[in-house]
């Protein structure tokens, strides 16, 4: 495998890693971009009113149960003949892409909102906290931790997802693994695997770190700088524990 | 739809459905077996839980067509071979179900234990006549969410050949028929509702005196 890695030929023109990388990383983003605009605002909405809590577990269920392959192809069939050239897989594609992602980057909202502190609440309310002022500026930062986590998962099922969609022609990594089944090259499926599990690592990672940057310490009880208190320490070991 | 088409070809879809019941049933039974000592040693100790979550934490982020792929790698098994979907969606059920085992057995209240205790259970027949039971609800959330996740991930094996339902997707791109495509969904859709009702039913008659709601 390690000589697949090493060949030129495999780094360079639109078959090449690098291409292959950014096309997955595109589609990822763009169907994270387009679910997180349905699903943040639904799951921030659901978790500040209590209101359609059924509706969006219900939703998550579903979509979990739901095969993805069968619904890009699906969709490349129905859908596919009404668009031109590449869109025509495309379009379908990015659509059960966001389909998958926007459950839970909702779910991660809602539970987040829900989750708030009450009391934290109730003191911003007394101080005289609109309810907009009052979701964006106390509620959205308490729930950052779970929002974070809920769009990693997303993450992770789309790159995955992005993946398999390649069985219809979508550029992207998986497009090793199809065409190295194709063709009966199993070093070609292999790297192409390798390439997408340390994608998935990576992403998984970035998430992580993220997190811990955006969430504010006073949330974690994290010192931001200088050494933390034996006291500190204890709290954090009890939590992870 | 084809209903003609379907008639045609339900002794093959039958068993095609048959091997996705297998393959999507079989890892989880499995998973719970090892999930028993695994999550009892995480519950137990702090130091093996960071290592064995953190690991489970890992495996599960590895997208499954990869790990369809790289496990004839370890395994030394032929790609077609079914037992890689068996060994991969083992893998991501084990990793869903140590954490659920031990947090089922964490969420025992402490009272209950020193009760236990007291009456003169054993260790090992307190955990598997008092812990366990406590712990099966918990469990039961875990069991649901890897049997009606494996349902779908089981389909995406037919990109490699291995057969089960999602034979019917790849069919039904290459003959550009919408049928099979059909079939094939309702199919999985059908078989996570049946077997999330089973754990509901099995969960509630394993935990008799808990409170019925409707």
């Amino acid at each position: 495998m390690i000589e697949w890695f090493l060949n030129p030929a495999q780094w360079q023109g639109s078959e090449g890693i690098p291409n292959l990388l950014a096309q997955h990383l595109q589609y990822s983003f763009i169907s994270l971009f387009i679910a997180a605009l349905i699903g943040l605002p639904a799951g921030l909405y659901v978790g500040h009113t209590g209101k359609g809590t059924f509706l969006i577990a219900g939703l998550a269920n579903a979509t979990r149960a739901l095969p993805s392959l069968g619904l890009i192809v699906l969709l490349v069939i129905l859908v596919g003949p009404y668009f031109k050239s590449d869109l025509a897989y495309l379009v379908p594609s990015i659509a059960v892409l966001v389909l998958i992602a926007v459950p839970p980057i909702m779910m991660g909202a809602y539970s987040g909102i829900t989750s708030v502190d009450p009391a934290a609440v109730d003191a911003a309310r007394g101080m005289g906290y609109r309810p907009l002022a009052l979701l964006l500026t106390v509620e959205f930062p308490c729930a950052l931790p779970l929002i974070f986590s809920g769009f990693r998962s997303a993450a992770l099922q789309v790159i995955s997802t992005a993946t398999i969609a390649a069985y219809v022609s979508l550029g992207g990594l998986g497009r090793l693994i199809i065409d190295g089944r194709a063709q009966n090259d199993y070093m070609q499926m292999a790297s192409g695997a390798v390439l997408v599990g340390v994608l998935a690592l990576i992403v998984d990672l970035f998430f992580g770190l993220a997190s811990r940057i955006a969430v504010s310490p006073g949330l974690t009880r994290r010192t931001v700088k200088g050494v933390a208190s034996r006291r500190q320490l204890a709290n954090e070991k009890q939590r992870n524990s | 739809m084809r209903f003609d088409w379907l008639l045609r070809e339900s002794g093959n879809i039958a068993n095609l459905f048959w091997w996705h019941v297998g393959l999507s049933v079989i890892p989880v039974i499995a998973a719970l077996i090892l999930s028993l000592p695994l999550g009892w040693l995480a519950h137990k100790s702090g130091l093996f839980k960071s290592a064995i979550l953190g690991v489970a934490g890992l495996l599960y982020t590895i997208p499954s067509l990869a790990l369809f792929v790289l496990l004839p790698l370890v395994l030394h098994t032929k790609i077609l071979d079914p037992l890689n979907v068996v060994v991969a969606l083992t893998v991501y059920s084990l990793a869903l179900l140590v954490r659920t085992v031990s947090d089922g057995l964490g969420a025992v209240p402490p009272d209950t234990l020193q009760a236990a205790t007291a009456m003169g259970y054993r260790p090992l027949q307190r955990f598997f006549m008092v812990e366990l039971p406590i712990a099966v609800p918990v469990i039961a959330a875990g069991l649901r969410v890897a049997l009606v996740s494996n349902v779908s991930i089981v389909s995406v094996a037919a990109l490699i050949g291995t057969p089960q339902l999602g034979l019917l997707f790849t069919q039904g791109l290459q003959l550009r028929f919408v049928t099979p495509l059909i079939a094939g969904i309702v199919l999985c859709l059908l078989l996570a509702v049946v077997l999330d009702g089973l754990v509901i039913l099995l969960n509630r008659w394993l935990t008799p005196w808990r409170p019925r709601k409707v």
